[in-house]
């Protein structure tokens, strides 16, 4: 009997103990492996068709996948289709990966790929829509596996559109709208990460896959915030609410390094900061004698452009208005992108040089302008353009500056003057290349302004060359790779290098910081992508 | 009392149709929120979607007329960005603004009135003068600041609170809130504490005036001639007495800081109404921002009859006209 009772109170014991242990293994991993991320701009949505924007097809990586992927530098690697090839001119055959599962067990097949294109195309109320991407492609499904993409004329930039596009399944999507998708209800991906909850302005929380295809995601569970306010971020890491933020404002940069505690990542994107300038009016409206009076517009001159890109001393705006944080630009995308020329580098600061080519052009005695950017859009735009009226001072340009909100300045920038023309004279403004190659710069600025076309879309100095515009063209019917390559070079040498069609400032470069013990590989193309995100 | 309440309704009516007419004209004149919308990889023939969708192509005057049919029906346009109705994006975040705003009020009264008294029943004390130093700091101090100064010190170098977003919530009595998690408290505090220190200050200041002025009274002389308890001259002579100004202040100020804890919003990441307002803003998201003014405006009227009813309790002397 005594014995009894004791085996009792032995097992009673026994399983205290091990519920006890259980519960502090359990915390133990629920602490090590979970990721609080500070985000600096949340998704509008979580359906990865409604809004093509920069922080929601960052986080639909998480979820969905793409046919093409696309890693930290922009190259392309097989995500959910493991080749492509061009078959004949105009068709394009993509194989796709067998074997996928989507998060509710069933398979990935041809048929899922023909329901994303249909349904990307035709969103309803989407501020900003894939058609883009998509428009003029005839997909067909040859097998389960293999798909094909007619195009009317030859289309190089296939694969690299197709890594915009995420795959979303037809079962779950099957007329399953926007908010469907916000709630979660028909957020059936085949990526790393699986939904679980969003609450807008509050909180994303995912959780991982563990039957995707590719390399296994590192934490069990992932939770968004929020955070905009720059120094807010930066304080929810130091106090450890969060474990890795994006967007550390350039001036932290170098305070934060020297906390061992953190460990940052820098490195360049694929924006670079430029100047438009106006190349099509004889009278500028922000062009001006330096008594005031009437000129004929100085900036059409390519010598007056290249003195200005002389004036501008590219190392004192890296130093001192981005504190170290960007890489100066002499075209229009870093070393490394497809179709960069190895010639350019940026032009030297040579105020001597710049004079006498104003001398040249015949404006010894200078001209009064004013210089328009943005005070919110690009990391410290409404600075570099002052920094920029300095340096043009220097040289004998009489140089103003106004500033404005991103909200109304891209209007007036694009079409504020008289019938829709583009107000400003002379403008700060970036671009970032999506697609990661030379052509997206080269066709939507420098390009002649062809509305019809689509061509030239943001020229806003509607700069104008028939050779280059043959360039460009060439290039986009160009489907071998090297041979294209060559071409954007070309096009960039003649357009940015001989012609100033536009003055290239810097690259932006982007920093994320983590908790020591993290390290994130920086991305070119700005996102935050939590599988970017590795321990030591 | 019901007439009353009837004409001032009315009078509410036509002050939000004035709004709603200032407001659609005024977010209608800037920039084009097609803009900020768009990818700039799109071409001319999506831009013309986009317009077309968002109903941007036609006349801002028939705009207007689709905006007061749909806002009889209790609609308020749907979000340029998130593509879901205003009204339901609104509503989702009140709850944790309304939390925010009632626990800052709550520290503002609790501290405020006893403080205040205090330094108006001492006027030459240490201890009042430095409350009413302290009065002028709130005051003066830029909440941003503040709120960065409460999250280095509190969170960062103590950790005693988290730096960012709201708490755990629970649901009692039908009304999911953070007050209920000790989580959601402690997330609560500093914000809280962030968006109350100037309405602090302002009670600490009307407080200590209004007992200067009163406790000079000869109501409160007689009291204290007849030998009442000094504990009782303060709470009913004194307290009564000082607490119209003070109702209407805290009234009026309830509605700014629901309206414009915008900042204490984007300092500590709150989810809630203020942060989706300045996001709005600065994204031109014009439904959003027509209808959040639209019910900011409905709250203020609303307070400010509530505060035209509570006088009549407070003072016999107030009589509301056309009340029988």
């Amino acid at each position: 009997m005594s014995s009894l009772i004791i085996g009792e109170v032995k097992m009673k014991f026994l399983r205290l103990l091990c519920i006890g242990l259980a519960s502090v293994s359990f915390s133990l991993s629920a602490y090590a492996e979970d990721l609080r991320v500070g985000l600096k701009s949340e998704p509008s949505s979580i359906d990865p068709h409604y809004h093509n924007l920069g922080p929601n097809n960052g986080f639909s990586k998480h979820i969905f996948g793409a046919l093409v992927g696309s890693d930290e530098n922009q190259q392309h690697f097989p995500d959910l289709a493991v080749s492509w090839k061009p078959i004949d001119d105009t068709t394009w055959e993509f194989k796709l990966r067998q074997g996928v599962k989507w998060h509710d067990g069933s398979s990935f097949t041809a048929d899922d790929v023909l329901f994303t294109v249909e349904r990307a195309q035709n969103v309803p109320n989407s501020p900003s829509s894939f058609v883009t991407y998509l428009k003029g492609k005839t997909f067909s499904k040859v097998d389960d596996h293999t798909v094909h993409v007619k195009t009317a004329a030859p289309y190089p930039l296939m694969p690299n559109d197709l890594t915009t596009v995420k795959i979303i399944s037809a079962k779950a999507g099957k007329d399953a709208s926007t908010e469907d998708y916000n709630s979660g209800k028909a957020t059936i991906g085949t990526g790393p990460y699986k939904f679980v909850e969003w609450v807008p302005g509050d909180r994303i929380v995912l959780t991982r896959n563990d039957s995707y295809y590719g390399k296994k995601a590192v934490f069990d569970n992932v939770i968004m915030k929020p955070i905009k306010s720059g120094p807010a971020r930066i304080s929810a890491l130091l106090a450890g609410d969060v474990d890795f933020i994006d967007n550390v404002p350039p001036l932290d940069v170098a305070r934060l390094k020297q906390d061992d505690k953190l460990q940052l990542s820098s490195g360049p994107s694929n924006r670079v900061i430029y100047l438009h300038m106006d190349q099509f009016r004889e009278a500028s409206p922000h062009v001006q004698a330096k008594d005031g009076g009437a000129i004929k517009n100085p900036l059409m001159d390519v010598r007056v452009r290249k003195a200005i890109s002389h004036a501008i001393n590219r190392d004192a705006i890296v130093a001192r208005v981005m504190e170290g944080v960007a890489v100066k630009a002499g075209q229009l995308l870093p070393a490394g992108f497809h179709g960069v020329s190895e010639k350019m580098t940026p032009d030297a600061y040579d105020p001597d040089a710049a004079k006498k080519l104003m001398a040249d052009a015949g404006y010894g005695d200078g001209f009064k302008m004013t210089v328009h950017g943005p005070n919110d859009r690009y990391i410290n735009d409404a600075k570099i353009a002052e920094a920029l009226a300095q340096m043009l001072t220097r040289v004998g340009i009489d140089a103003s500056v106004e500033t404005m909100p991103k909200s109304v300045y891209f209007k007036r920038a694009s079409r504020g003057g008289p019938d829709k023309s583009p107000e400003f004279s002379f403008m700060v403004l970036g671009w970032g290349a999506g697609s990661g190659e030379a052509s997206s710069p080269l066709k939507a600025l420098l390009h002649t302004y062809d509305k019809s076309k689509g061509l030239g879309a943001a020229n806003r100095g509607r700069h104008s060359d028939a050779a280059v515009d043959a360039l460009i063209k060439k290039a986009l019917a160009t489907v071998d790779a090297d041979a294209r390559g060559k071409l954007l070079a070309e096009a960039t040498e003649k357009a940015v290098g001989e012609n100033y069609g536009v003055i290239p400032l810097h690259y932006q470069v982007n920093t994320w910081a983590a908790k020591s013990g993290y390290k994130y590989l920086p991305r070119t193309d700005e996102y935050t992508v939590v599988m970017g995100l590795s321990k030591d | 009392m019901t007439a009353f309440i009837l004409r001032r309704s009315l009078q509410s009516l036509i002050v939000l149709f004035v709004m709603s007419l200032l407001v659609f004209g005024g977010v209608n004149m800037v920039g084009d929120p097609v803009d900020m919308l768009i990818s700039p990889e799109a071409d001319q023939m999506e831009i013309d979607r986009v317009i077309r969708d968002l109903g941007l192509d036609r006349p801002v005057t028939e705009q207007y007329w689709y905006f007061l049919v749909n806002a009889f029906k209790g609609e308020l346009g749907r979000s340029f960005i998130f593509g879901e109705p205003a009204l339901k994006l609104i509503i989702q975040r009140m709850p944790a603004t309304m939390e925010l705003a009632l626990f800052s009020l709550l520290l503002a009264v609790v501290f405020g009135i006893p403080l205040g008294v205090y330094a108006g029943l001492k006027p030459e004390g240490k201890l009042s003068r430095t409350i009413m130093a302290g009065s002028i700091l709130g005051f003066s101090m830029p909440t941003f600041w503040v709120g960065i100064l409460l999250i280095m010190f509190f969170s960062v170098n103590l950790g005693w609170f988290p730096s960012t977003g709201r708490g755990e919530t629970a649901t009692y009595f039908g009304m999911t809130s953070s007050i209920f998690t000790a989580d959601g408290l402690s997330h609560l505090f500093l914000p809280a504490f962030n968006l109350a220190l100037f309405k602090l200050s302002s009670v600490i200041r009307l407080a200590r005036a209004g007992t200067r002025e009163v406790i000079l009274q000869d109501y409160i002389k007689f009291a204290r001639a007849k030998g009442v308890q000094e504990s009782r001259v303060i709470r009913v002579h004194l307290l009564k007495n000082i607490m119209i100004p003070i109702v209407t202040v805290i009234g009026l100020e309830f509605g700014s800081l629901i309206a414009f804890s915008t900042v204490t919003e984007t300092v500590f990441a709150w989810p809630g109404m203020g942060k989706l307002i300045i996001d709005s803003i600065y994204n031109l998201d014009r439904p959003i921002i027509v209808a959040y003014l639209m019910i900011i405006v409905l709250i203020f009227v609303t307070l400010n009859l509530v505060v035209d009813i509570l006088y009549s309790f407070l003072d016999p002397r107030v009589r509301i006209k056309g009340a029988k």
